[in-house]
């Protein structure tokens, strides 16, 4: 609860939900969501790559939508619920694109992985999965330097089929 | 990142008299400004937080024909607006084209014309001369790398350009910043002359004053034959080399209007006025059409590194051309 009225702050409260569970922190306005998820709730599934908006290895989902966790400063997602790759697998599962993720080997040395999950979460609930180059494009925000991009289209085709087939079910 | 106290606006009178006060940045999106603050671009000593003031997001037709966006509206959510997508074509596939799918849900359509040059001695870490950093400084880019700098309008103190691809769109189709103020009245200001020349000013970036906001932007009739061509090193996810922006009036097949503006060509989107002129009355696919175009680039001066740029100024523009006769 940064200021409610017009006054400048140097400590900001911040009320989250972080993979469902509440959280209330004290926090310099400096700090960035990527910060408080991995130095004071140690959530270090989002990596720090670029720490700049560049490599997507940060991407986290904010109140439902993909964001650079780096480009958001902690006191502005006050009252938000934040999903982090942690809060995929549900009762010792993974979550589909996990699954697929590991299925089709799109990764090496995994380091982006966490990020390219969560935009490919986000890719498949948005719908731009209909073609091998509309997921190319709405993937572009997820750099991987072992450029194991064919196998990261393939899985996240393959876990939207996945999750279709799941709703439908 | 140096610290700084924090705010954030529950209304828009509250943000504008917050942005009023001195030493105070505005954070909207944030995907500019929280680099600046770590690269030392920008240091202010406090942020007024304004991503959540009510009634300044969201696409909305207005009664003429045209559109408003509100200015806190999400790169995301002004492309695939409905209105945007059918009546703006130029526009939408402009915002779709920048950035990233993530940097496109923070970033916000009025921010994202305020984004600074890409120069890299502009954003360098280490002191550079740079005249937008350090004025009086001087131009590094000039004899320097300079490859992806201006063809027009540049002087021998900013070579700089502009490299928003909205604003490209926007000043094709003749868009209009709106700005409030807390101790002036708004302005209401052409998205082609938004941007600061440096022979007006190399220091500067836009016309916009400290503390004044852009609450919405307003477009006139739709432009349903309109398109944005990006050409860039990447196919997707990369800055512009040059971009071009079409929206055209036709009468069957022959133009009663073109509008063209390019983008990352100047230090602001660059119409191409005579051009334009010429181009009236002619039809399309015809060899007076190039010739019109040609005319656009007489004034278009090289750099060391750039005089590519001319060339692929030029055909990016045809192919524009072509591309928003297709449209509808």
């Amino acid at each position: 609860m940064c200021p409610e009225e017009t006054r400048f702050s140097a400590r900001c409260l911040v009320r989250l939900t972080v993979n469902g569970q509440s959280h209330e922190l004290e926090v310099e306005p400096r700090v960035t969501l990527l910060d408080l998820l991995r130095e004071r709730l140690q959530l270090t599934g989002a990596k720090k790559g670029c720490n700049r908006g560049e490599c997507g290895a940060c991407t986290v989902l904010l109140d439902g939508r993909r964001v650079n966790a780096c480009l958001v400063l902690a006191a502005s997602a006050e009252g938000c619920a934040v999903t982090t790759v942690e809060g995929l697998a549900q009762d010792g599962r993974l979550h589909p694109v996990q699954q697929a993720f590991i299925e089709h080997d799109a990764f090496q040395c995994g380091f982006c992985t966490s990020g390219q999950i969560m935009s490919a979460l986000a890719c498949i609930t948005e719908g731009h999965t209909g073609s091998n180059a509309e997921i190319r494009e709405w993937m572009s925000g997820n750099l991987c330097r072992c450029a194991a991009y064919p196998q990261i289209a393939e899985a996240v085709a393959a876990a939207a089929r996945d999750m279709s087939a799941s709703e439908a079910a | 990142m140096q610290d700084f106290s924090y705010a954030r606006a529950t209304s828009r009178a509250e943000a504008l008299a917050l942005a009023a006060e001195g030493d105070t940045a505005i954070l909207a999106g944030g995907t500019e400004l929280l680099n600046w603050l770590r690269i030392g671009i920008a240091a202010p000593g406090r942020v007024v937080d304004i991503s959540r003031t009510p009634g300044m997001d969201g696409v909305e037709a207005l009664p003429g024909g045209g559109a408003r966006i509100g200015a806190l509206t999400r790169l995301n959510d002004a492309a695939q607006h409905p209105l945007i997508q059918h009546s703006y074509p130029v526009l939408s596939q402009a915002i779709l084209k920048s950035a990233s799918a993530q940097l496109r849900n923070l970033a916000t359509i009025g921010g994202n014309p305020l984004q600074r040059v890409r120069c890299p001695y502009f954003r360098a870490e280490e002191p550079t001369p740079c005249n937008k950093r350090a004025p009086g400084s001087g131009c590094a880019a000039l004899h320097g790398f300079n490859e992806k700098h201006a063809i027009f309008g540049w002087t021998e103190d900013c070579v700089a350009v502009q490299p928003s691809d909205p604003a490209a769109a926007l000043a094709a189709l003749d868009a209009v910043y709106v700005t409030e103020r807390r101790d002036a009245d708004g302005r209401r200001i052409p998205a082609r002359s938004f941007h600061v020349l440096p022979s007006e000013d190399p220091t500067a970036h836009t016309v916009l004053e400290p503390g004044e906001l852009i609450v919405s932007i307003e477009i006139a009739e739709p432009a349903t034959r309109s398109a944005y061509l990006k050409l860039r090193e990447r196919e997707s996810y990369e800055y512009a080399t040059v971009s071009a922006a079409v929206v055209l009036d036709l009468d069957g097949e022959v133009i009663r209007r073109a509008r063209i503006a390019l983008g990352s060509v100047a230090m602001r989107p660059w119409r191409l006025d005579e051009a334009e002129r010429r181009l009236q009355g002619q039809r399309l696919g015809g060899p007076e059409v190039e010739a019109a175009v040609d005319a656009g680039f007489a004034e278009a001066r090289p750099l060391s590194s750039n005089a590519y740029k001319i060339r692929l100024a030029r055909n990016a523009v045809l192919r524009t051309l072509n591309l928003a006769t297709r449209a509808s």
